[in-house]
């Protein structure tokens, strides 16, 4: 059963609550050199048509011949979704006419997938909070290596479709998951998951913008109690921001639909970004019988492990699913973990560190280089860094600030040589990318800290002269007013004295 | 196998080999030692390697032959230029005394769904008149690779779908021996009125044009395919040999399927040791086709059987069938007693579900061609309609106009037998059919039966006009009876011409063998072909091309 969605959808109090149902089908580029058939290579935004080898373009007689490195790409993700991995599994034809289709069939994995009865745990906020995350797990129910398609370009002007086979035949993962989700977020979290999971495998690079992770939505609505609702297909989502607003859109759509004496047909509809809604799909495919047959130039696909793995076996010839577990690299969640143990920062910090594209690694290279604490220097790194970056739609690794730049201002902080609020300063200087160092900045501005205690006492002790009325009231026990005495200090130093200190000095004098 | 001292014998004297020919060459080390004893198989050879005759000459030959016989029909595609040129290069290597191997210089066919680079290859189909291949099946090049002459394309049933050699666009094949003094003698012609040539017989198919080639001496190899019998069929129609290995064995990359589960290369030549020899040219694994088989292949050479005791020869009683000529089934009972005379243990056997394999086959055919014939729709290769409209028009007018009524006919059935309500009644049980009908082999053999003995077609060649009574379908229902078990099971299989008909027509009997025990099947298919003596077609034709190179004398060229 899956999980009890937390979100019911009440649009009227008088009517009973929706249960909105989202099941996700992924289709994952697989980074490989050749294709899954052929020796073509793979390749974005090359020259039309000049990655097509024959068997990409279907000439009669020539034979599919699987790529060892898309079944390990397939393994390697199956595994890494708690799957199942069939130790034998078949491949078999799909049949449709459409043009950027070169034989009239697709090569996929219907009847037994290579991975099957998975699952992908993934963490969400809850009305964006930080503090507030939930983890949930979304059942994966199989991965299928297949063949991509074509490309088709209509230019109705014409009357004409160009077609770009570079495309054809790039192998494919399909990753189905279950419908265990309930709104746009949690189908974006488990998407954003799943891609963080394949780009750490490298088992696709994942770019929704380039297509290498496509993502339909399989979207339903029903009372609680109640048998599932007709579901409809969203698709043409090239975003994961648009994943959230598309589902969220359907959702909405149907509740309305239901509530106003409508019916939901089952169809295809595409989301359009520009409008924010979906619409239903002049259907290519329409109710299409597709004939399903085994593809009988395929031996069935043998994988092994240890127990299984023939003696004076060619180790080229087969693919050993025990070597490739042992070889998986530390998934997101246990990345996480890691962090969490290892420099004592809070869960959903780790979150955000992994989530965010090459956050973790900055993050790791600015603590292994500074004195301060973790704890500390992840304020740094969520609060500062990565709002300038969100702020400037910047990754981790574009950033204007290097790791070493934020670490040798972290020093002066840590070591006493400069305030925070003067550490803040060199921070926006440093943003700017002009090529000064932190302690370039600080001399240039004289931001550093007045070591001199003796300078320090004289001005505290200016302060206390002319504020009489203040000293009268810490002095009547009203310790809190010695912050305004510190603030005047600050003020006085341009922020250049160390507020723990001014605070020393003031109280001694205060109690002489 | 045998030992490498054999390479002595195969350095005949009259060949002039460089010092340490082959030996730098890995791979004539093989060759040596699979065919060395019997070099001189094909009788070309042992002339070309004496000198009698060049490539060149040779190829002249031939090609002429092709020419005086081209009202057989038997080529699509002639490819004058580049066998010519082939040859020459094949001359070079002669001159230097530096041969390829066995089939350097020799002349063969190619049945036209076999891809050629740079040769048309056309199915004989509207779809793929003028179809050019970029690139060579791999069987085609291996035959390249080693020397031997490409004289050109065979003609065939559209795509192979046929059993008559009748269904191409280009007409149908005419058998040679309907041409043959044998034949002549002993038909009578059927009324005054009617023209003396309506008494032709067809060739068989849908390899006819290979049978064809091969019998009527205008080529000394030719390769066809198999899926139902089209190799064995024709070769039993056309008095020559016909093997269709075992599945796996030959690649099929490059060959325009039929069946994929059931098309296998298949080899046509006029003795048995030929079609050793040939076969030993084209096994083993190829990285292009998964489906071959990883093992090494090694090639052999026919030993010659002297004592048949040891074997164990199946009948398998499923196949006298309702239709059988009596004619045949005479032939049939005359080669078991041979072998049972000569000492060997000749025992009935029971293969029940073959009266099944004709209606599984029927499921299994059309299913796969509804699917292989799905890429045909005109945009990157082959005959595209002028009908513009639409992708979807212009995609159904391609295929009306592309493919034959035969063609049609089978994608449509196909299509029914896959949709989604009809698969598990279909072609799921036909799956299951065909496991219960490879079993029935799997288990006598078990049994201890080391070749079965069976009959190849209902009767000799029929008269075209008698043919083309009964339509397509019908005529491949009948024709493949006797052979497509072999093929639904994968089993390697070869007619053996036996005796002539009444009429004066080849009659063939078929041995079907183990799964990759081709040497087995072989030898005693050789043993067996030494037995009967089958004689040799009398063609006015050949004669008069021929000063003896051609036409060899079988029994001479075994020693």
């Amino acid at each position: 059963m899956p999980p009890v969605c937390w979100k019911f959808i009440k649009l009227h109090e008088n009517l009973a609550p929706w249960v909105p149902v989202v099941g996700l089908e992924i289709h994952a580029q697989i980074t490989s050199n050749s294709k899954l058939f052929s020796g073509s290579q793979v390749q974005f935004a090359a020259p039309p048509n000049s990655l097509v080898s024959f068997f990409d373009a279907s000439l009669p007689g020539t034979l599919p011949v699987l790529n060892r490195r898309c079944v390990e790409a397939a393994v390697m993700t199956g595994l890494a979704l708690n799957c199942t991995i069939n130790k034998k599994s078949l491949f078999d034809r799909k049949h449709y006419f459409y043009a950027d289709l070169p034989a009239g069939y697709q090569i996929t994995q219907q009847r037994v997938p290579i991975a099957v009865n998975g699952s992908l745990s993934y963490s969400l906020c809850i009305d964006n909070k930080m503090s507030q995350m939930v983890t949930k797990t979304v059942r994966i129910k199989q991965i299928q290596l297949e063949q991509d398609s074509g490309k088709s370009l209509h230019d109705d002007a014409r009357s004409q479709t160009l077609v770009d086979l570079n495309r054809a035949g790039v192998g494919l993962m399909e990753v189905v998951m279950e419908p265990d989700m309930c709104c746009g977020e949690e189908a974006a979290a488990a998407v954003r998951e799943l891609q963080l999971i394949l780009q750490t495998l490298g088992s696709s690079q994942a770019i929704m913008a380039e297509g290498q992770l496509r993502v339909d939505a399989n979207v339903s609505v029903h009372h609680p109690g109640e048998p599932y609702g007709v579901r409809t297909e969203v698709k043409n989502i090239n975003s994961i921001r648009f994943l959230t607003k598309a589902v969220d859109y359907e959702i909405q759509r149907q509740i309305k639909e239901l509530e106003n004496g409508g019916t939901v047909v089952n169809e295809t509809r595409a989301f359009d970004s520009k409008l924010g809604c979906t619409v239903p799909m002049r259907d290519k495919e329409g109710k299409q019988d597709y004939r399903f047959m085994p593809e009988p130039n395929l031996p069935p696909l043998i994988l092994y492990d240890a127990k299984s793995l023939p003696a004076n076996v060619n180790h080229q010839q087969v693919v050993n699913i025990d070597w490739i577990h042992e070889r998986l690299p530390d998934l997101p969640s246990v990345k996480r973990a890691k962090l969490v143990e290892l420099y004592g920062i809070l869960p959903e910090h780790s979150f955000t560190l992994v989530n965010e594209d090459g956050l973790m690694e900055f993050f790791e290279d600015v603590v292994k280089r500074t004195q301060m604490k973790p704890k500390k220097v992840i304020g740094w790194i969520l609060s500062d860094l990565l709002s300038h970056l969100k702020q400037h739609s910047l990754t981790a690794n574009e950033s204007p600030i290097s790791s070493f730049l934020l670490a040798d201002l972290l020093n002066l902080l840590e070591n006493g040589d400069i305030s925070s609020s003067a550490a803040k300063q060199v921070f926006e200087e440093l943003w700017k990318g002009e090529g000064k160092t932190p302690l370039e900045i600080v001399k240039e501005k004289q931001l550093e800290l007045i070591q001199d205690q003796e300078e320090l006492e004289q001005i505290c002790q200016a302060v206390i002269d002319e504020r009489e009325k203040e000293v009268m009231a810490i002095k009547e026990g009203n310790k809190k007013v010695i912050n305004k005495l510190i603030g005047l200090v600050r003020k006085a130093t341009r922020g250049r004295a160390n507020p723990l200190l001014v605070k020393q000095i003031l109280e001694k004098k205060l109690s002489e | 196998m045998e030992s490498l001292g054999v390479a002595a014998k195969w350095r005949r004297p009259g060949v002039r080999c460089g010092a340490g020919t082959g030996r730098e060459d890995g791979r004539s080390g093989v060759r040596r030692r699979g065919v060395g004893r019997h070099a001189a198989r094909f009788s070309a050879p042992a002339a070309l390697k004496e000198g009698q005759i060049t490539p060149t000459e040779l190829c002249q030959r031939c090609l002429a032959l092709v020419r005086s016989t081209q009202f057989l029909n038997a080529y699509i595609t002639v490819a004058e230029e580049t066998a010519l040129k082939q040859a020459e290069e094949s001359e070079k290597r002669y001159q230097r005394g530096q041969p390829l191997g066995e089939l350097d210089g020799i002349p063969i066919a190619v049945k036209d769904n076999f891809n050629t680079a740079g040769i048309e290859t056309t199915c004989a189909s509207n779809m793929l008149k003028g179809y050019i291949s970029p690139y060579n099946a791999t069987v085609v090049q291996k035959l390249l690779d080693q020397g031997a002459v490409l004289l050109g394309k065979t003609n065939l049933d559209e795509f192979a779908m046929g059993s008559g050699s009748t269904d191409g666009v280009f007409g149908p094949v005419r058998n040679p021996w309907s041409y043959s003094r044998q034949y002549k003698e002993k038909s009578i012609p059927r009324s005054d009125s009617e023209p003396e040539n309506s008494n032709w017989v067809i060739a068989g198919g849908s390899s006819g044009g290979s049978a064809a080639a091969v019998s009527a001496f205008t080529c000394f190899a030719a390769l066809g395919s198999d899926t139902g019998g089209s190799t064995r069929n024709p070769a039993a129609h056309c008095g020559v040999v016909g093997l269709k290995p075992t599945y796996g064995l030959i690649s099929r990359h490059g060959l325009i399927p039929l069946v994929n589960s059931m098309d296998v290369p298949g080899i046509l030549t006029r003795c048995v040791d030929d079609a050793a020899v040939v076969l030993g040219s084209l096994a083993g694994h190829d990285p292009k086709d998964s489906t071959t088989v990883q093992d090494i292949f090694q090639p052999f050479a026919l030993p010659t059987l002297t004592d048949v005791s040891k074997l164990s020869i199946g009948i398998p009683k499923e196949y006298h069938v309702p239709g059988l000529s009596s004619e045949i089934l005479a032939v049939w009972s005359k080669a078991a007693d041979l072998f049972k005379n000569a000492g060997a243990k000749v025992v009935e056997v029971s293969l029940p579900h073959t009266h099944y394999s004709i209606v599984c086959y029927h499921v299994l055919c059309t299913a796969e061609v509804a699917s292989n014939m799905a890429r045909f729709d005109g945009l990157e290769y082959g005959h595209r309609s002028d009908m513009s409209k639409s992708t979807e028009s212009m995609y159904a007018a391609t295929r009306r106009e592309g493919f034959s009524d035969v063609v049609r006919g089978r994608i449509l059935s196909g299509n029914y037998f896959l949709l989604k309500q009809n698969y598990e009644d279909y072609f799921v049980k036909a799956q299951k059919v065909r496991r219960l009908i490879a079993n029935d082999f799997v288990k006598v053999f078990g049994s201890g039966i080391d070749i079965l003995l069976t009959p190849i077609t209902l009767s000799d060649a029929i008269p075209y006009v008698e043919f083309i009574k009964e339509d397509n379908r019908t005529r491949s229902t009948q024709d493949d009876i006797l052979t497509q078990a072999a093929n639904m099971a994968g089993l390697p299989a070869v007619n053996v011409p036996t005796a002539l008909s009444e009429r004066g027509l080849p009659i063939g009997l078929q041995f079907i063998g183990r799964s990759f025990q081709e040497k087995q099947l072989l030898t005693v298919a050789k043993w067996f072909e030494k037995q009967v003596q089958f004689p040799m077609i009398q063609l006015e034709e050949v004669k008069k091309h021929d000063d003896g190179v051609l036409q060899h004398q079988k029994s001479a060229s075994f020693s």
